[in-house]
């Protein structure tokens, strides 16, 4: 970028629309730590609200039901969307691909209220005809969560089975392998890494989710969004500045970490390649 | 017989292997597919159904559409004044409007915070532009809750804002942002602006940036360059986004519910209040019908965009 003018200018934007993105959670995190019962005022330094956050069963019970369902519901995520992306980058045509596409990515860009709407009604007619699901909640939830995840998994399946190298397959199959033990051997290796990330944000995304699950859960079940839902509804909540604190330093932890893994086998793998050249 | 035992059991294998080697496609196939079919496809023909139906104090609170009245002889039922209702109540059709409204706009102001900074990225250094992406994705790992939470603080009358525009002697009296139209709009650019930089970045990363320099060097003004090169290719990317903010924020409950109070309608809001509060099903079934057809537009077109991306890649 040669132009000093429009460098200036898109400098400048960007370092506005960075701060709009994180000055809101850095206040969120330095009021955590305000001794006044009254969020946006400063009443001095204190740790108080962790105490009060930590004291609160619900809270314990929130989060260990909401971990429980954002795993379940990852690893069935998983499995469905990574067969659901090899099926439309490598089975060719099939009958139904089209409906089946359609019905994939869907769930990307359909609004919460209705697919959180149209799982509850459907749960209460199953329920009518066959008695199950007798009561919602854990199963309920986590049915829901694996059909909207599943869409994103399945993504990130497609985008890495487009962009990989296919002749360790072709290899593998001149060399006499069944195409079956071709899709065992090589091609799910080869997509471990995309998996693990099609994991990760499905965890993610269930951890994440309120309307969905206030629609499908029922009296008893009440997932972490729920509840921090439900006491913010009414106002600002200290306890609640010191929970998005945690959760925003799990995942800034979480986030480093996986960059820093990213970082190294990066590494390695230049460092590989080098080597091969040399030899 | 302990002996033909494990010889039942390894044949049951062999074939059960044999059966694998050779349908394992259908089988793949078969799992996912059968899932979508059963809780993405059915439900909406469940929710479909129940918007004719009438509404009746009892449980489930809909009136049955089939009735056997004798033995083969049945009854259906069809009701369409939910849909009538909608259409005669001013507060739905205002309500849609508003929505619609909110979501052009916000998709608007997305666009334009959004571009500079995906143009920003694209032209900055390897190492720059891992970071810049980073942080622009880092905020989708935490609360989306939380993130809309804050600006709850930021926004109320004893917020941040109105704290620090008084004390700086520039207003005496509390502006009210928190609980009107201006935090929703805050609120949606805020969450998804993302979505917007992300594919804008994506389409623009694939660019022949030299084009630019050409039409530089052939004498066009900048403004002439971004009107009649840049814009035009970096327009996939400018659409993608705009529809991956549009469509969510049209249904958007939660942006509402906290910044906007009672005081911003919105359909999504209206839905789940149909829903949840009045226990009205088929009410909340047409309204959710008749979200769904205002988006299916934008949705089909995005997938279409989406099909061709995946097509050339």
């Amino acid at each position: 970028m040669n132009n000093g003018k429009r460098s200036v200018f898109l400098i400048t934007t960007t370092c506005f629309g960075i701060a709009f993105l994180y000055i809101p959670m850095i206040l969120l995190v330095l009021y955590s730590f305000n001794d006044s019962k009254i969020v946006p005022v400063w009443g001095g330094f204190s740790t108080r609200w962790y105490g009060v956050l930590f004291a609160s069963e619900e809270v314990w019970e929130a989060v260990a039901l909401s971990l429980k369902i954002a795993a379940v519901n990852a690893c069935f995520a998983t499995m469905l969307g990574t067969l659901a992306g090899l099926a439309l980058v490598r089975f060719g045509s099939f009958k139904g691909r089209t409906l089946f596409s359609g019905m994939i990515s869907a769930p990307l860009v359909m609004p919460e209220v209705i697919t959180g709407l149209s799982l509850l009604l459907l749960f209460i007619t199953l329920n009518e005809f066959f008695g199950w699901p007798s009561d919602r909640g854990f199963t309920t939830i986590t049915i829901a969560h694996i059909t909207f995840s599943m869409a994103y998994v399945a993504v990130i399946i497609q985008s890495r089975l487009a962009g990989m190298a296919q002749d360790l397959e072709e290899a593998a199959q001149d060399l006499g392998a069944k195409p079956f033990r071709v899709l065992t051997d090589i091609t799910l290796p080869l997509l471990a890494p995309g998996m693990l990330a099609g994991w990760l944000l499905a965890f993610t995304l269930s951890l994440d989710d309120l309307i969905i699950a206030s629609f499908v859960s029922g009296p008893g079940a009440v997932t972490l969004p729920m509840l921090i839902y439900s006491r913010v509804r009414l106002g600002l909540r200290p306890d609640i500045n010191a929970l998005a604190t945690i959760i925003i330093i799990v995942v800034a932890i979480g986030v480093l970490l996986a960059a820093w893994i990213m970082f190294r086998q990066q590494k390695q793998r230049e460092l590989e390649l080098k080597m091969s050249e040399e030899s | 017989m302990s002996s033909a035992a494990p010889t039942v059991t390894a044949s049951l294998k062999h074939r059960l292997g044999h059966l694998l080697q050779r349908n394992w496609r259908s089988l793949i196939l078969f799992i996912p597919f059968f899932w979508l079919l059963l809780f993405f496809l059915a439900p909406f023909f469940i929710v479909l159904k129940i918007s004719f139906a009438g509404n009746v104090i009892a449980s489930p609170p809909f009136t049955a559409m089939i009735e056997w009245v004798d033995e083969g002889v049945m009854n259906i039922r069809v009701v369409t004044d939910n849909y009538a209702y909608l259409w005669e109540d001013d507060l739905y059709v205002n309500t849609y409007l508003n929505s619609l409204k909110i979501s052009s706009i916000s998709t608007i102001l997305c666009l334009l915070v959004g571009y500079p900074m995906a143009y920003a990225i694209v032209r900055s250094s390897h190492t720059t532009k891992h970071i810049l992406l980073m942080l622009i994705i880092l905020p989708f790992w935490t609360s989306f809750l939380l993130r809309v939470y804050a600006w709850m603080g930021l926004l109320a009358d004893q917020g941040t804002i109105n704290g620090l525009l008084i004390s700086l002697g520039i207003i005496d009296e509390p502006i009210r942002m928190l609980y009107t139209e201006f935090a929703v709009y805050v609120g949606i650019v805020y969450t998804y602006v993302p979505f917007m930089i992300l594919p804008l970045y994506a389409n623009m990363e694939k660019l022949d940036w030299t084009l630019l320099e050409a039409a530089a060097d052939l004498g066009a003004r900048p403004m002439v360059t971004f009107f009649t090169v840049t814009l035009p290719m970096t327009l996939p990317g400018v659409i993608a986004g705009s529809l991956l903010v549009f469509i969510p924020a049209t249904g958007e409950y939660v942006i509402p519910d906290l910044l906007g109070g009672g005081n911003v309608l919105m359909i999504g809001r209206v839905l789940y209040n149909e829903f949840n509060a009045n226990v009205d099903w088929p009410v909340a079934s047409a309204v959710a019908i008749a979200l769904l057809l205002l988006l299916v537009l934008p949705m089909m077109l995005y997938q279409h965009i989406q099909g061709k991306e995946t097509a050339g890649s």
